[in-house]
């Protein structure tokens, strides 16, 4: 297997991440996107160390990964706490931040 | 002591404004008059100690009180200037308004606001010595609009009554319109000058590097000012209206101020008219015209004031028929003889007003003469006087300013001059025999007159008689004194004296016409004009000018600003505003719409943003 289609796949997968980023309205489902996005880019990471013989990035994977585990507890139970607060997980009736005319 | 002169009327009109403002019920009848007259007496002691030093020799008398502007070239100075013409000037102006101050004294005694009137009496006499004693055309300026602004304060004096404050804002108004051709004409002659200094000293020596082109502009836009302040055609619709003011006013207004202010501006700036005779004609020329009108529409006014105002208009019309032929002493000698005269007509009407409970109308007087004896003698020797008898003061002055006119050979002006002649005699004795001589139309309670308003008129009556000897021709055994005193750049004329003899009996013969038609109408029983005939009519109705300055200048201006107001504001100036404050309201609406608190749209915006910035380094720079 080349790199080529590892960048291929990376690209796919951030771009997937992306459009469901911007698309979805789901808590959950952006949650996901945001962690498909980061993962693509650790891929390219890794991808990049194997390719160029450098151990930095896949230590920085490594490390990535660890602060992904940290986010996934960090954002669940932020997610929790919002469905406590407002009985809902759509992003849209989360707009405090609109202008008021 | 140059300085004091001007200083002295403001610092006192200060002082009096300062104790009036402080409490305006109080009469504090003997201080207002001590500093009132007291100021002007002294002025006057001043201004002849200077006469004196010019007389001993000393050419001009300069006195600078400090700096007042100074840019680059730009210097003007608050600095004083007494020469020969001045000293003319304020000699009369101070002792004549010293006259007028006394009997101001008797005329406002009872009047409330005493203090309040003298503080502005003192202010004008002030104003005036600013405007004659000025080094430079822009202390004269300041000095000139002084003069409009007192004169406004006084004309409206008596402010409860509505047409009073109409006829002061009239002289403040039309003062304005001469003011602005006085002030472009200053603006003009600085550019000409090209900052070779701004005093009349220096001006005088650099006046040749004017064009003449410029030159007759600045002449005629000067003459503008002089137009207004003077009350000639067209500018002249102030000064019948401005008698509202109390009569002491007018007397100030008419003698010694304000209205010779115009005359001696062109003598002052003779240098500048010499050079520039066309110009001159042409003042003359307007001069003459003011001078037969004013001479037609007092012969049939019945207001005595009224009567006087449109003699000091057509008084000044022959002064600047002098002034315009370049026969600047003469002018100037007319100014000085007819102050004295014509003081002391405005006092002794006044005299006869108060005396007759403030009834104006000459045709409601009559039989005056037993009871007001003084004012009657020493208003026939004014009388007399402004109608060129000799040997009183009118005659010398008025048959030097026709002469010239015969002698230059201007015989239009010369004819316009000798008619107004005719026309004076009449009108003023028209005036003296229906208030004195004619059968009363009613008993009258005669108010007693204070004696401080009598005293004035005698020596007024002194001066009217002598004061024309210090100008005596040399074809009447004279040597002109006064034109040899005054130095300035005359006319040289020739003419032969039989020519001049002939003319003053001319003069006298024509003076006589007039009071003999005077005599046959009004002596016996003198009744009101009625207007039946076309002429009298519009005579009467002062040939109609107010109405169509009111028609031609007043209703299309106000029309304008009408239609400016109505229209242009609201629909233009207001429209273009508030369609631009439309165009950001709709603009904001749009962009709030972007900011609507959803985080994911927040996240395309990125999107969009990063998309255009990556494909802007991708195809603009060629990164990749």
């Amino acid at each position: 297997m080349t790199p080529d289609m590892f960048f291929l796949l990376a690209s796919v997968l951030f771009s997937i991440g992306l459009v469901g980023l911007v698309s979805r309205r789901n808590l959950f489902v952006l949650y996901m996107s945001l962690e498909l996005m980061l993962s693509a880019v650790n891929l390219l990471l890794a991808t990049f160390s194997k390719v160029l013989g450098d151990a930095s990035g896949s230590v920085i994977a490594l490390l990535i990964i660890a602060v992904i585990a940290a986010e996934a507890a960090l954002f669940l139970a932020m997610i929790i706490h919002l469905y406590r607060t407002h009985r809902t997980v759509d992003s849209d009736s989360f707009n405090k931040l609109r202008e008021r005319v | 002591m140059l300085s004091l002169i001007v200083i002295l009327p403001f610092l006192s009109a200060f002082l009096m404004a300062l104790v009036y403002l402080n409490n305006t019920k109080k009469k504090r009848y003997f201080f207002y008059s001590l500093v009132g007259v007291g100021t002007p007496a002294l002025s006057t002691v001043l201004s002849f100690m200077v006469g004196i030093e010019l007389l001993n020799g000393s050419d001009t008398i300069h006195h600078t009180l400090f700096q007042w502007i100074h840019i680059g070239d730009f210097n003007i100075e608050v600095a004083f200037m007494a020469d020969r013409l001045t000293v003319v000037m304020i000699s009369f102006i101070t002792l004549i308004g010293t006259l007028i101050h006394i009997y101001a004294a008797g005329y406002m005694k009872d009047d409330d606001t005493y203090g309040k009137f003298f503080s502005y009496f003192n202010l004008f006499m002030g104003s005036m010595l600013l405007l004659v004693l000025a080094d430079n055309p822009i202390m004269m300026f300041t000095g000139w609009e002084l003069v409009g602004l007192s004169s406004y304060l006084l004309i409206g004096f008596y402010h409860k009554q509505s047409s009073n404050i109409t006829a002061a804002n009239k002289a403040f108004i039309l003062n304005r319109v001469g003011d602005f051709g006085f002030i472009i004409a200053l603006s003009l002659l600085f550019v000409s000058l090209e900052g070779t200094g701004f005093t009349f000293e220096s001006i005088k020596t650099n006046i040749t590097m004017i064009n003449p082109e410029m030159l007759s502009l600045i002449g005629i836009l000067l003459f503008v000012g002089a137009m207004g302040k003077s009350a000639q055609i067209p500018l002249y619709v102030w000064l019948p209206d401005a008698m509202a003011g109390p009569t002491p006013v007018s007397a100030l207004i008419h003698a010694a101020t304000m209205v010779t202010a115009g005359v001696y501006m062109v003598s002052r700036y003779s240098f500048l008219y010499v050079e520039i005779p066309d110009i001159g004609l042409f003042i003359a020329t307007i001069g003459a015209a003011s001078a037969l009108f004013a001479a037609i529409i007092a012969s049939y006014q019945s207001d005595i004031k009224k009567i006087l105002a449109y003699s000091t208009m057509s008084q000044l019309g022959y002064m600047f028929i002098a002034v315009g032929l370049g026969a600047y002493s003469s002018g100037i000698f007319h100014v000085f003889t007819h102050a004295f005269f014509k003081a002391l007509l405005f006092m002794g009407a006044g005299a006869v007003i108060i005396s007759l409970h403030h009834e104006q109308n000459i045709f409601k007087m009559g039989g005056l003469k037993k009871d007001l004896k003084l004012v009657y003698i020493t208003m026939l020797i004014a009388t007399l006087a402004i109608s060129g008898i000799p040997p009183f003061a009118g005659f010398f002055s008025k048959d030097a300013i026709l002469v010239t006119a015969f002698a230059s050979e201007h015989y239009v002006l010369w004819g316009m001059g000798s008619l107004t002649a005719v026309l004076t005699a009449f009108y003023m004795f028209r005036l003296l025999f229906s208030v004195f001589h004619a059968k009363g139309k009613k008993i009258h309670t005669l108010q007693s007159i204070p004696k401080l308003m009598t005293y004035p008129l005698v020596f007024l009556a002194f001066g009217s008689t002598t004061a024309g000897f210090l100008g005596v021709n040399g074809s009447y055994g004279g040597n002109a004194w006064i034109n040899t005193f005054l130095a300035l750049p005359d006319l040289e004329l020739h003419i032969a004296h039989s020519t001049e003899y002939m003319l003053g009996g001319l003069n006298v013969l024509l003076a006589l016409t007039g009071i003999g038609l005077a005599y046959k109408i009004f002596a016996k029983e003198a009744k009101e004009v009625k207007a039946d005939r076309l002429f009298q009519k519009v005579v009467l109705n002062k040939f109609y000018i107010d109405e169509i300055y009111v028609f031609f200048i007043l209703k299309p201006l106000l029309t304008l600003s009408d239609f400016i107001a109505k229209v242009i504001e609201p629909k233009i100036f207001d429209g273009f505003i508030n369609f631009n404050v439309w165009g950001y309201r709709r603009s904001a609406l749009f962009f709030a719409k972007l900011q609507n608190g959803k985080v994911r749209y927040y996240a395309l915006y990125i999107l969009m943003g990063v998309s255009a910035m990556s494909c802007y380094l991708i195809f603009k720079l060629g990164v990749m």
